[in-house]
């Protein structure tokens, strides 16, 4: 029991972040405040979102590098059709419009990913540069400043409260029961709905998951209509806590998200993974961004430090299915 | 098996015929579109701004701005050509790049040497970036081979490392100041040719000679298209890919080199946005991203097409955004006609995956 606990991904990335978490504290007592625990979770919720996203995509077999771009359509799309009509009413309306742009973005996606089966990276490589550049080209440049009223409520409103070493107030925002609803939502329709079902065997392997009756082109429909869905909701939640919609954010961004859920053991290849590891994932690499400073090492190591993470987290798993293959007497990559 | 039968086998189209036919067939079905596509985007060009487009001065500076992405993308072919990819390439083109300017601008070297070996310094500085660019390319190639991360992963991890180090030499600032001797390399004309583009021909006929008529270059292909088959006919995998991630990694550096030289200055972060732009280049060019396919044609007039866009857009005065978005939607229209023409080879990949 104890070694299978052992051999699980998820256990692994959950010492690390004990590991790493004793480790800042002893050195800086500031990381063990309950302040620090919200400011923590307040940065999940954005890279967390765009990780259930992303983590459908990669567990289906694909992968995707357009989420942000699309997210920053939404965010930056809403904000100014809002601001035009000069709204302040509450965010829900916003949160509206976001996911509806996202998920018709997403759609996008699914049609050439499905109907021209063009391999993923490519679609969503184009998509990214055409979302982005139209956005850019043809929307606007200029950042908004003044959001609406709901935006900036939304960002003030607190389900807990806690003061910082210093005098000052630290909000766990409301923001955050979103991101679980999401997880908890995510994992109910990967584990218990045959449409999840349906996306880990489209992973395994295609040609067989149609030979099982799955619908493929429908899942695969769902699947980037539902990343583009998560990416209009994190871009709104993103632009409420900026309190700016910022036409240049979030692109670049990618792959940070990509490593987060490579981190929390789903296989690149598809077919394998879980939602509380992509959490797990998501949280060491927020934990790492965020607390290297408090540990003393001067920020511009960050990159290398993340990197170097991202080598040794991917590189242990791999050795250790390399070993098993390689008893089978085949040798191949 | 040894190289010889190896090459023979391959010369003489001993594998499945269908297999051959296939390749053959989509690999010119994409060029032609290809060329089709280049040829209806300069000639649109010319007649909407003749009077500019149509200059030795236009095709001069586009002649200077093509090449560091071109060879970038060279080093994304290559391992792209066995299945595997390097979002590293720019990380390691800055790192080598910053460690040229490095030696350029030191004071001790230049000690000594003494000013008048300023031949011998430039050398020095390409040499050991080239060396830095082929040490990070083994670093690649061992993870990918001999631990098994897969190259998306490992080369996503060793970016960062890259970038995190150099970040780390220069303390996020630029470098500048080189001896002009070496900014020639990037600025400088020999008859009508800038200095970048005769570097890009020579480096991409070497690599179309090394991927065209050496064992080197066939093994690659056929591990490519199939890595089961290749370990069965006795090609070393294991050994064929560090050697792929090395010259990437070369590849890379030679890129740093003509980079620095262009702008005179070296900074951690500079051309990320090169990473995605060579992979768009590359898989224009007709390179199959699961392994096996491409041609150096293919990507030289992938490089052409799209500088021809950017070069006539500038010119007609659209921004920059609207490129990125012409040059997103240019990939997914390429990779949709290739859809439409190769209906019949859709449903022989469907198998040939199912087997897998």
């Amino acid at each position: 029991m104890v070694k299978k606990a052992f051999m699980e991904n998820e256990f692994l990335v959950a010492l690390v972040i004990i590991g790493v978490s004793l480790a800042i504290g002893i050195s800086n007592r500031a990381f063990f405040t309950v302040a620090n625990l919200f400011d923590l979770l307040k940065n999940s919720v954005i890279m967390g979102i765009f990780a259930i996203g992303v983590f459908i995509v990669i567990v289906s077999g694909g992968i995707d590098v357009s989420f942000t771009a699309i997210a920053v359509f939404s965010l930056y799309v809403t904000n100014k059709v809002l601001v035009g009509l000069n709204y302040q009413g509450t965010i829900l309306l916003a949160f509206l419009i976001s996911a509806g742009i996202g998920t018709l973005l997403g759609i996008f996606n699914a049609i050439f990913i499905s109907l021209y089966k063009i391999p993923t990276l490519i679609v969503t490589l184009g998509t990214q540069s055409i979302y982005r550049g139209f956005l850019l080209a043809f929307i606007g440049t200029t950042l908004i400043q003044d959001l609406p009223s709901g935006l900036i409520g939304f960002s003030k409103t607190y389900i807990l409260k806690a003061t910082t070493p210093n005098g000052g107030i630290m909000g766990l925002p409301i923001a955050i029961i979103l991101l679980i609803s999401i997880v908890f939502l995510c994992w109910l329709l990967l584990d218990y709905t045959m449409l999840g079902r349906g996306i880990y065997a489209l992973g395994g392997d295609r040609t067989a998951a149609e030979r099982a009756g799955f619908n493929v082109r429908t899942i695969e429909f769902f699947i980037y209509g539902f990343v583009g869905f998560l990416c209009g909701i994190a871009g709104i939640i993103h632009s409420s806590f900026a309190r700016v919609a910022n036409p240049f954010d979030l692109v670049g961004n990618e792959l940070n998200v990509i490593a987060a859920v490579v981190l929390g053991g789903t296989k690149i290849t598809g077919g394998h993974g879980t939602v509380l590891g992509t959490v797990l994932g998501v949280f060491l690499v927020v934990l790492v961004n965020n607390s290297l400073i408090l540990l003393g090492v001067p920020s511009y190591w960050q990159k290398a430090v993340i990197g170097l993470l991202i080598l040794i987290g991917t590189a242990l798993p791999a050795y250790k299915f390399n070993r098993s293959t390689s008893r089978l007497g085949i040798e191949v990559h | 098996m040894n190289k010889y039968l190896a090459r023979n086998l391959l010369k003489d189209n001993c594998l499945p015929g269908q297999f051959n036919i296939f390749s053959l067939t989509r690999r010119d079905g994409n060029l032609r579109r290809l060329l089709l596509i280049t040829v209806i985007i300069f000639i649109s060009m010319s007649v909407l701004s003749p009077k500019l487009f149509l200059t030795l001065r236009n095709f001069t500076s586009m002649s200077f701005q093509f090449p560091e992405l071109g060879i970038l993308a060279m080093a994304m072919m290559v391992t792209m050509l066995t299945g595997g990819i390097d979002l590293s390439a720019v990380g390691i083109a800055n790192l080598s790049g910053i460690i040229a300017a490095l030696i350029l601008t030191s004071d001790s070297v230049t000690g000594a040497f003494g000013n008048s070996a300023i031949a011998t310094i430039i050398l020095l500085a390409i040499i050991v970036s080239a060396i830095m660019g082929v040490v990070c390319g083994l670093l690649n190639g061992l993870c990918i081979s001999k631990i098994g991360i897969t190259p998306i992963l490992a080369t996503l991890g060793s970016m960062q490392i890259f970038t995190g180090i150099a970040i780390v030499i220069t303390r996020g600032s630029a470098i500048y100041g080189f001896p002009d001797q070496f900014s020639f390399v990037g600025n400088g004309n020999i008859w009508i040719f800038p200095m970048p583009l005769i570097i890009f021909v020579i480096l991409s006929a070497l690599f179309a000679i090394m991927l065209n008529k050496t064992t080197f270059g066939r093994k690659l292909y056929m591990m490519g298209s199939n890595p089961v088959a290749a370990v069965f006919s006795g090609i070393n995998n294991t050994q064929m890919l560090i050697r792929t991630y090395i010259l990437s990694g070369f590849l890379s550096a030679m890129a740093g080199i003509v980079m620095i030289a262009r702008t005179n200055s070296a900074k951690a972060d500079y051309g990320t946005s090169y990473v995605l732009q060579a992979i768009l280049v590359v898989v224009l060019g007709g390179v199959n991203p699961s392994g096996g396919f491409g041609t150096v044609s293919g990507l030289v007039l992938a490089m052409l097409c799209l500088q021809f866009l950017s070069s006539g857009f500038n010119m007609l005065h659209f921004s920059n955004f609207f490129k990125e978005f012409v040059w997103g939607a240019v990939l997914v229209a390429v990779m949709v006609l290739n859809y439409y023409s190769n209906t019949g080879r859709s449903s022989f990949r469907r198998i040939t995956k199912g087997l897998k």
